[in-house]
């Protein structure tokens, strides 16, 4: 039951063996500053948490899980967050960091069809998870519902909140808790918008929801 | 955040033996790794729980409910049985948090989630419960928030849960299993007054497992409710809060059960409050009299006077929602 150091822990410094898209700006800033680096190599990644002191011999596990349809098999420093994995490791960063407590709602996408705050998930956990993030919500380029909703009624001002907004709304409308306005507010008071565009996020919910 | 070893519990047996080991057991995880990230908690090992079989409600003897330690705040609140035989709890529930954390976060977890207490969450302060000994800065700092009832010269913090409120409430049995075996502990004596031990929280012993929380059967018809009083309308922890169930028959008060929260170092039963109640007609001026026996003991701070008639209020106002306006 317990998961061991696995060999492959110790990560080079560089960004050696990347097979994705080549440096971006991103994983350069990544590699420079993070510890561990991180190593995609045959499908299998390995990530350092964000926050770890730069030991390098940090327990780690090993866990797969889907994201957005693909599987992906990744050792993680155990004090990994999913948003850290998300968006320092698999180049996915729709996912906002905001408060990173809970607070905010900004990092929030789904794990097994639930919104969850991904600042307060720890990746180790996630073995066999599906996980949905912003990326993963359109349909090639035909937007989400939720999606075009937020471009319909203009829900937004700076964006920074929008993706946790739209994960979140995605959750909200599921779950069936979109009868009034006075409901939506109270079942989507986990995500702060400061722009305060609370009314329009309202009015795109209402019309993903089918009431307008 | 400190690092820490993770494993998974396969088994009950397995998280027992983590347990007894020294491992922090990890539900939901939302007020643990919170903390972690701060520092606060610096667990060496974590033992996910996540796959033992703790996720039923089930009716339990008599009438009475007994809810799995895995079930989420969510799936809790939802049960169509938690709703029907006590909306007190499916409110309190409802009023915590967020959904995305009540989708995370377990009942097991909800009545061992730790302090909001700004003091305690900031490494740099001192604070009895986090380093024994250090002292409190909240007796003498901002201390708006904190608790008026059972509190002492080391600690004056509030225990956050609303759900935890309602169980005290309706006297809820905690079940727990250990290396020694299974036990049940009432809920009145399972969360612990500060003293001169604040950083001792509950009744636990070493690698004991919470498995579940059994709600004791009540007499029929019960009128439930939860009335939560914040600085923001929703996503806020209390400031006062009120748990009521009431049992009439007859025109008679046969049973209430009265707790309050966001007042007390740990829920804070009213038994006062209740036995005013007892073998009484209800009536606007039964629940305005019953309610001034809520403040009983209470001892404000310099920025929280303002609690004690807010208590008294809070819980005069959800007396009469329950029992009505007569």
């Amino acid at each position: 039951m317990s998961s061991e150091l696995p060999d492959s822990a110790v990560s080079p410094p560089s960004g050696a063996g990347e097979s994705t898209s080549g440096p971006s700006r991103r994983t350069v800033i990544a590699t420079g500053v993070a510890v561990g680096g991180v190593v995609v190599a045959g499908g299998t990644l390995l990530a350092g948490a964000e926050e770890a002191p730069a030991t390098g011999t940090a327990p780690s596990s090993r866990v797969s899980l889907t994201v957005n349809g693909t599987r992906r098999t990744v050792t993680v420093d155990n004090r990994t967050s999913l948003l850290d994995l998300l968006r320092e490791h698999l180049e996915l960063t729709g996912s906002k960091k905001g408060c990173n407590a809970g607070a905010c709602g900004a990092c929030t996408v789904l794990v097994d069809g639930q919104r969850v705050n991904s600042c307060l998930t720890l990746a180790a956990r996630l073995e066999g998870a599906e996980v949905t993030t912003i990326e993963g919500l359109a349909d090639g380029d035909r937007l989400h519902p939720l999606q075009q909703a937020f471009v319909d009624q203009d829900a937004f001002q700076c964006g920074y909140c929008t993706p946790g907004q739209i994960m979140s709304g995605v959750g909200c409308i599921k779950e069936g808790h979109t009868g009034s306005p006075e409901e939506i507010r109270e079942w989507m008071s986990g995500n702060i918008c400061r722009c305060g565009c609370y009314v329009k996020i309202v009015r795109a919910l209402e019309q993903t929801a089918g009431r307008k | 955040m400190h690092p820490f070893s993770f494993t998974k519990a396969a088994n009950t047996r397995d998280a027992l033996d983590a347990g007894r080991h020294g491992g922090r057991y990890i539900a939901g995880g939302t007020t643990l790794v919170d903390l972690m990230r701060e520092t606060v908690e610096r667990p060496e090992t974590l033992v996910d729980i996540s796959d033992l079989p703790l996720r039923d409600v089930t009716v339990a003897e008599r009438g009475g409910l007994r809810i799995g330690a895995l079930v989420t705040m969510s799936e809790a609140a939802a049960h169509p049985k938690v709703r029907s035989l006590y909306p007190v709890i499916s409110q309190a529930l409802e009023l915590s948090a967020s959904a995305q954390l009540r989708n995370m976060a377990t009942i097991g977890g909800n009545i061992m989630q730790r302090t909001r207490c700004t003091y305690f969450r900031d490494v740099t302060a001192d604070c009895n419960k986090r380093e024994p000994g250090s002292g409190c800065a909240a007796l003498k700092g901002f201390n708006r928030t904190h608790a008026i009832l059972g509190t002492s010269d080391a600690c004056v913090a509030t225990h956050p849960s609303d759900a935890a409120v309602a169980f005290a409430a309706l006297e809820a049995r905690v079940h727990l299993l250990g290396p020694d075996g299974e036990r049940q502990v009432p809920f009145a004596d399972f969360l612990l007054r500060p003293g001169n031990t604040p950083n001792r929280e509950q009744a636990l012993r070493r690698g004991e497992l919470i498995t579940g929380l059994e709600v004791p059967a009540l007499p029929r018809p019960l009128k439930s409710g939860y009335l939560k009083v914040r600085d923001r309308q929703s996503y806020e922890f209390a400031l006062t809060s009120a748990a009521v169930a009431l049992h009439v028959r007859g025109g008679v008060i046969r049973e209430a059960k009265v707790a309050a929260g966001g007042v007390g170092t740990v829920p804070w039963k009213l038994p006062a409050v209740e036995r005013h109640l007892v073998g009484q007609r209800p009536s606007d001026a039964l629940w305005a009299a019953a309610a001034e026996r809520a403040r009983d003991g209470a001892r404000p701070l310099r920025h929280n006077r303002f609690k004690v008639e807010l208590l008294k209020r809070t819980v005069e106002r959800q007396l009469r929602v329950v029992g009505g306006s007569k």
